[in-house]
């Protein structure tokens, strides 16, 4: 039941008070306006180059963008805990660390699937782009997935961020990764070889594929291998997240770094 | 003279700061070249005519915008984290000349973004690194680095009231890379977007940049960025008296 507690209010209640962003001065600006800028961005390119779709970059971005909300507020769930001076105190808890850690993740995940929904919406209308009604449904599940699976990578990167001090860096970083290697813009086979074998191992890449067919209209169980993959992937980031933030917390206890950045 | 002594010694100043921070240093490195990367790849791919010197001196500009937008917006707000807003504000020489060189200095940043995307393409992509007038190549080069800075300090006066003021700064990255023609012909646009793509410095300076290295005649161009400019710095000076006029009657200067 404690346990229950800490992942559902704790997870909320961390969420609110540590994801600064979501003031509306923050969150309209960088989480509803910038996709869609985004979208327009490539999708003009596109038509500049003369590759694809509109319903491409559509897809392709509003998927990909929900990286920022997951990978910055993933990070400042738990590096932010330092900056409050409150990290030791959740440290020396007796919490278990798997409802501590991850109901911090749930509320991270929901946002970022909104902000992936909201700007495909409007992506779409902005562009025309005419995507079956019937498709809906299982384009809501695969964001969703989506948003789950770069959290779990954004819980790697929170993990780090209890040791890097410039963890916005690393978080841009990781999203400029992302926007390269996913599809999103490029389709798999542009890109050379070692490029496409790395992309298969991350975030967005199936569930970015499994959103286009969708949208060309394609049954939920044609794509069902690609969310599964995706499935997959965000569930070996977040296994490796939830080491990696264990081995810090032994380290900064051994060395008693957990202040000192 | 004194007014160019404190720009010359505030550029400096703000440059070699810049240059000590982590997320300044490294994302200027790093950050444009993923859009750049995409922009290759996107042209490499496509049908279009338009050739990878087009998309690389393109993608160049944005680096040299995202130095100046990311950082400007918030360079107020920097001032009054350090605690040093006031000070600065109490100084006898107007404040536009204090904030001024600060956003030039984000600018100037640019020109390692534009060098580096430059290279970056050359060696990764192959893209051919032919400049035909390469005097009048410099020459825009340095009438945008001005023209970025004196947008950068219409935007950095603007959002002196906005504690988020980095998050609007952010939000205006995406737009001006779109209509400012970086990357897509102006002729791709609806009709009511131009006009105020032409109110945009970069997008002068952005065409200057790229007659320059293929061949065309980028005075007019150069002349209209660095036009643009001037009307910007002039623009900035009227919002700064208005703004600080604002903030001494609120008491609101280091609470926005």
């Amino acid at each position: 039941m404690t346990s229950l507690r800490v992942f559902f209010v704790g997870g909320r209640m961390t969420y609110r008070a540590l994801f600064y962003w979501l003031t509306p001065q923050i969150y309209i600006p960088s989480l509803l306006v910038a996709p869609i800028f985004q979208i327009l961005l490539f999708a003009y390119i596109g038509r500049s180059a003369g590759l694809e779709s509109d319903e491409f970059y559509v897809v392709g971005n509003a998927l990909q963008y929900s990286a920022i909300p997951c990978l910055f507020a993933m990070t400042q769930m738990i590096g932010g805990e330092r900056y409050q001076n409150t990290l030791s105190a959740i440290l020396v808890s007796p919490a278990r660390r798997i409802p501590l850690f991850f109901g911090r993740a749930l509320p991270v995940v929901a946002n970022g699937a909104f902000v992936a929904a909201f700007s495909l919406a409007v992506g779409t209308i902005i562009l025309g782009v005419d995507i079956p009604l019937s498709s809906v449904p299982a384009l809501a599940l695969v964001i969703v997935v989506a948003a789950f699976s770069c959290t779990g990578l954004g819980l790697i990167n929170a993990a780090v961020s209890l040791r890097v001090r410039e963890n916005a860096v690393l978080s841009n970083v990781i999203f400029g990764f992302l926007l390269i290697f996913t599809g999103a813009n490029v389709p798999l086979s542009e890109l050379p070889g070692w490029m496409a074998t790395m992309s298969q191992g991350l975030p967005f890449t199936h569930a970015i594929k499994a959103a286009r067919r969708l949208a060309d209209g394609a049954s939920f169980g044609s794509v069902s291998g690609l969310v599964g993959t995706e499935v997959l992937i965000g569930l070996c980031y977040a296994a490796i997240g939830y080491a990696v933030l264990r081995f810090m917390e032994v380290q900064s206890r051994r060395y008693a770094s957990l202040e000192r950045s | 003279m004194r007014i160019l002594r404190l720009l010359g010694v505030g550029w400096l100043y703000h440059m070699k700061m810049i240059s000590r921070s982590p997320f300044e240093g490294f994302g200027q490195v790093i950050y444009p070249l993923f859009f750049a990367t995409v922009a290759f790849f996107v042209f490499r791919a496509g049908d279009s005519p338009r050739t990878l010197l087009y998309a690389s001196l393109g993608a160049a500009v944005m680096g040299m915008w995202s130095a100046t937008s990311t950082t400007a917006g918030a360079a107020m707000q920097r001032e009054r984290w350090h605690g040093t807003l006031e000070l600065l504000v109490g100084t006898p020489p107007h404040f536009a000349l204090v904030l001024l060189p600060v956003t030039l200095a984000m600018a100037t940043v640019g020109i390692y973004s534009l060098g580096a995307t430059l290279l970056y393409g050359h060696f990764l992509f192959g893209i051919p690194l032919t400049i035909e007038h390469p005097l009048l190549f410099a020459a825009a080069i340095l009438g945008t680095v001005l023209s970025f800075g004196a947008l950068g300090f219409v935007f950095a006066v603007t959002f002196v009231r906005f504690r988020a003021a980095w998050a609007l700064g952010n939000l205006f990255e995406y737009p001006v890379w779109l209509i400012g023609g970086f990357l897509v012909p102006l002729a791709l646009f609806p009709d009511w977007v131009r006009p105020i793509s032409w109110a945009l410095a970069p997008t002068w300076g952005m065409n200057a940049i790229r007659q320059a290295a293929l061949g065309g005649s980028s005075l007019d161009d150069l002349l209209a960025c660095a036009g643009l400019g001037a009307l910007y710095v002039g623009l900035g000076i009227l919002l700064t008296e208005r703004v600080l006029r604002s903030a001494r009657v609120r008491a609101s200067l280091s609470l926005s």
